[in-house]
């Protein structure tokens, strides 16, 4: 439903991705990895219209970005960000908040704009603290809020950067359920993520970024035959068939560590 | 930031609302009654019935009384919102309207005019109102042209306040005769303000006020962050720009009548935002009342505490705001900011 044609874009004139290529589809976990600095972020930004393209295109269901307003985007795609403010406010009105793209003036919420907040919150299982702000939140309750406001945008595509980090490993597996019941709702999910293991597991596909180009976009089986990971990462990558399914694993190369030789 | 603790349950809401509107009826009662004649309250109120429209009570309460306290509720509250709406758009809790330049601009207007035309000390309301716009234009201009980047936009008024700043001080140093029309000016003050000076600034206020209510949604989203702000369908900048707008010209129309009274634009919204939290429409109007409440109720003390001689309501604003502000900051300690 999102294609990416060739897409460049930074900042200040200087592209951080290049020439990038790929397409997100309706039902499937899309993951992105790679390391820091490879251009993950920068390619959800320009997804989503955030950042212009310098070349290339972004297409939504064959409609160029270029063509959509700000409000239209917002219909189609939403974007739970890594970094953002938490306003003193409780946890509905925040999620609430996702509804701002369907309001117009005076701008108030309708009955239909509160049920799918709650039925947001349900999803992410964030209902039971509708009440409380959500500055009194744990970390992890309160990621189950902010994705809530942004699938109360009730959008075809959900884009998400980061959203394990710094949860602790029960939220982190809540979060992922999430994500693949998104996508069997027939949503295009798309994920950064740092955990390989989680991002082999879970995704449909893995696209693999380094220096801004994207190395390879590919089923988790093929990318793990065709070595991407140790190349990219410099680690060694394992599959093991377990009675809980395929699970891979990542170990520091054999020939040792390259920063610290005396650490066997 | 603890606000819910304090007034979180409807019920509680209610009661805030109640206490802060009662809070400014009583400081409007007490401000008409108040001042160096005696009036009773039965002379001020046959007076603003009509009953009464010759008498020297009906002189004194038209003339000096009502415009000062629509003078000091106006202030107030437009001084308040603005304090609000930058703090929101800035992100930044100590911002307040001398953050962009408002001040600075409208001061060193006034001493221009009051050095190069001794007699246009009359007309400084107007002329201050000029310079504030005009070092708005120039700070939100700068910032606009840059992207409206929020660092920018501080950064800027930063510089723009020490230019004029130091446009003040020349123009005082080489034209000595400029120092009353500008002392008067930084004191500030509500004595002598008149219907006439009051009725432009006063209109242009209200306009804001209404303009900022009715933007209060969208200043909920912009406090989201701005990825997360125009993920969800803001033209970030553009809004950004338009409410600095209208907070710059609530601040500079204020400072226009009553000199530099800033405190109000920070411990206001400050105060407002730990009651209640941080629901834009709620904070704004919550605002608009208490600093209407804040500024009369000082005005009246600053008429009345060594009355016959009046101080300097920055004075009282000061003295009465500070030690509140500062109680409040440690009822929440160890509370997680």
């Amino acid at each position: 439903m999102i294609q990416l044609r060739n897409l460049s874009a930074g900042y200040s004139g200087k592209p951080v991705i290049e020439k990038v290529t790929m397409e997100f589809e309706p039902g499937k976990v899309t993951v992105l990895v790679g390391p820091n600095g490879s251009g993950k972020s920068t390619l959800l930004k320009a997804a989503l219209g955030l950042l212009p393209a310098m070349e290339g295109e972004v297409m939504y269901e064959g409609i160029n970005i270029r063509l959509l307003k700000r409000k239209q985007i917002a219909k189609k795609a939403a974007f739970l960000t890594q970094s953002r403010n938490t306003p003193s406010i409780r946890a509905l009105q925040m999620v609430l908040h996702g509804r701002f793209p369907y309001l117009s003036y005076p701008r108030y919420y309708s009955k239909e704009d509160y049920e799918t907040a709650r039925q947001a919150m349900k999803t992410t299982g964030s209902l039971p603290y509708e009440n409380t702000n959500v500055t009194q939140l744990s970390g992890g309750q309160r990621q189950g809020v902010y994705l809530a406001m942004a699938l109360a945008q009730d959008t075809q595509a959900v884009f998400m950067d980061e959203p394990t980090t710094y949860l602790d490993i029960s939220h982190q597996f809540k979060l992922m359920q999430t994500a693949r019941s998104l996508a069997l709702e027939g949503k295009a999910v798309v994920l950064i993520l740092h955990d390989i293991s989680l991002a082999l597991r879970e995704g449909d596909y893995i696209g693999v970024f380094q220096e801004g180009k994207l190395l390879c976009f590919d089923t988790p089986d093929s990318i793990y035959q065709k070595g991407i990971i140790e190349q990219v990462f410099g680690v060694s990558i394992h599959r093991m068939d377990t009675p809980h399914g395929i699970q891979y694993y990542c170990t520091p190369k054999e020939e040792g560590n390259a920063l610290f030789p005396h650490v066997r | 930031m603890l606000s819910w603790r304090i007034f979180s349950t409807r019920h509680n809401r209610i009661v805030f609302w109640a206490v802060l509107f009662l809070f400014v009826v009583a400081a409007i009662v007490l401000s008409l009654w108040t001042g160096s004649v005696a009036l009773s309250p039965v002379q001020v109120f046959d007076v603003l019935i009509g009953k009464d429209t010759s008498s020297t009570a009906a002189r004194i309460v038209f003339y000096s009384r009502l415009p000062r306290t629509c003078a000091a509720l106006l202030a107030g509250a437009a001084l308040a919102v603005a304090g609000t709406v930058i703090q929101t758009v800035l992100h930044n809790p100590l911002a307040s309207p001398g953050v962009i330049g408002v001040n600075s601009g409208a001061g060193f207007a006034v001493a221009i005019s009051c050095a190069a035309v001794p007699a246009a000390q009359q007309y400084a309301p107007l002329v201050a109102l000029c310079g504030a716009l005009i070092a708005i234009l120039l700070v939100t201009g700068l910032s606009w042209h840059t992207g409206a980047s929020r660092i920018t936009v501080v950064l800027a008024g930063v510089a723009i306040s020490a230019l004029f700043g130091a446009g003040i001080d020349a123009v005082v140093t080489l034209v000595p005769d400029a120092l009353d029309g500008v002392t008067d000016f930084r004191v500030g003050g509500f004595t002598g303000v008149t219907i006439a000076q009051l009725i432009p600034a006063g209109s242009l206020i209200l306009v804001c006020l209404g303009a900022v209510v009715s933007l209060a949604r969208l200043m909920d989203i912009l406090g989201l962050g701005s990825d997360t702000a125009r993920s969800l369908g803001l033209s970030v900048g553009a809004v950004r720009f338009i409410l600095l707008f209208l907070a710059a010209v609530l601040a500079g129309a204020a400072v226009s009548f009553c000199g530099l009274i800033g405190f109000v634009g920070l411990i206001v919204p400050n105060t407002m935002r730990r009651l209640l939290g941080e629901g834009s429409l709620g904070l704004t109007v919550a605002s608009a009342l208490g600093g209407a409440f804040f500024v009369t109720i000082c005005d009246v003390l600053a008429r009345v505490l060594f009355s016959p001689f009046e101080l300097p309501v920055g004075i009282i604003l000061a003295f009465a705001g500070a030690p509140f502000f500062l109680w409040l900051l440690l009822r929440q300690k160890g509370v997680r900011a």
